[in-house]
């Protein structure tokens, strides 16, 4: 409080929301912080303003707050995405078409594309079995961080059931290291 | 042009064909095809001296499918033919062929079974460009040549009623073996 009362005596303004004391005619209205365009217009807005307290707001210019400054930003957005939509739709009208088989093939310096399997061929079993038991421990982990939070919470009797519940995941890990369900090859 | 004169200023005229090959020749990107000694001077016409960026064409396109025009530039052996075919199969239309230096026009210099004797054996060639190697200044008049070709280019109908008449013409033509007077 005294530091910003000291700050104020000195002119200065904390966090900078204008001119301040130093020059009390500028920067007073807040349409000034705002662009040109998106003032409010001056004494006639003033009188509908006035004649329309429990009206509908129409749109913020009439407020006095002016359009968020951001708007331009969006609207050149808007005309990029614009314009690249225009540019693939235009090519795909009026581009000329003429089917060759190389065309569609895969891009390999110019030598014929590696064969591949049909479909992309038989997926490994491996992958699978990494995928369900991943599952299963990540289930775990799901229960053991919890617990991990409010540990202290639960006690004796908690630690004896968390304790157990490891136990029996322990069973499953040892019988698929045992296995060989964690050997990759 | 004697619409142009009766509207009001500030209306220009033009055909689909002029737009269509203003922006076809404008922004033409190569495709990088240098195999030898024609690609340093490619190179070097792409560089700051002799700037190939004021046509828009400083981009050598790595990928054939983004490539309006391939500059074959250098010779091609026998090789290196099915990735050169290869390369103009993969761009898409419209496309051009360049071929820059007498290697590549005609064989050039290697007049031997490694070398193919031309690359229009392998692709239509749209312009030749003769030199070994021609220098950068050479490259861009060729280019500036194409882009001439490029923007008087007929579209539609036209091309086709075009091609068939250069068809007749090329038929009816007097063959040269039986053209007299020529130095044989």
């Amino acid at each position: 409080m005294d530091v910003l009362a000291d700050l104020r005596n000195r002119g200065l303004s904390g966090s900078g929301r204008g001119p301040g004391a130093r020059a009390p005619h500028l920067g007073r209205r807040p349409s000034d912080h705002t662009l040109g365009w998106a003032r409010s217009e001056g004494p006639q807005q003033v009188r509908s303003r006035q004649g329309m307290r429990t009206g509908s707001r129409r749109s913020s210019t009439l407020k006095g707050e002016g359009v968020n400054p951001y708007v331009p930003i969006l609207v050149l957005g808007a005309i990029a995405a614009g314009f690249a939509v225009f540019s693939i739709a235009a090519g795909a009208l009026a581009g000329p078409r003429r089917y060759n088989r190389a065309k569609l093939d895969a891009y390999e310096c110019g030598i014929e594309p590696t064969p591949h399997a049909a479909g992309g061929g038989r997926f490994p079993v491996k992958y699978y079995l990494v995928a369900m038991l991943f599952i299963v421990f990540d289930i775990e982990s799901v229960f053991l961080i919890p617990y991990a939070v409010a540990f202290d919470q639960l006690k004796l009797f908690g630690l004896i059931e968390m304790v157990l519940f490891i136990v029996t995941v322990f069973v499953a890990y040892a019988y698929v290291w045992r296995r060989g369900g964690l050997e990759w090859d | 042009m004697g619409i142009e004169e009766k509207l009001p200023s500030g209306f220009l005229l033009t055909t689909v064909e002029q737009i269509a090959g203003y922006m076809r020749k404008s922004s033409l990107w190569p495709a990088t095809f240098g195999l030898a000694c024609c690609a340093i001077e490619m190179m070097t016409t792409g560089g700051p001296r002799y700037d190939l960026g004021r046509f828009g064409m400083e981009v050598f396109r790595g990928s054939p499918r983004q490539a309006d025009l391939m500059i074959v530039a250098g010779r091609v052996s026998q090789k290196m033919a099915p990735v050169l075919r290869q390369i103009y199969d993969q761009m898409v239309e419209p496309k051009w062929v360049l071929s820059m230096g007498v290697c590549a026009s005609s064989g050039g210099m290697f007049n031997n079974y490694a070398i193919v004797q031309g690359v229009d054996h392998l692709v239509p060639v749209d312009i030749y460009l003769p030199g070994c190697p021609p220098r950068p200044e050479m490259l861009i008049n060729a280019i500036l040549e194409l882009h001439d070709q490029i923007q008087h280019a007929p579209l539609g109908v036209h091309r086709r009623r075009v091609a068939e008449a250069a068809e007749r013409a090329a038929l009816e033509a007097v063959p040269t073996s039986q053209m007299k007077g020529l130095l044989r």
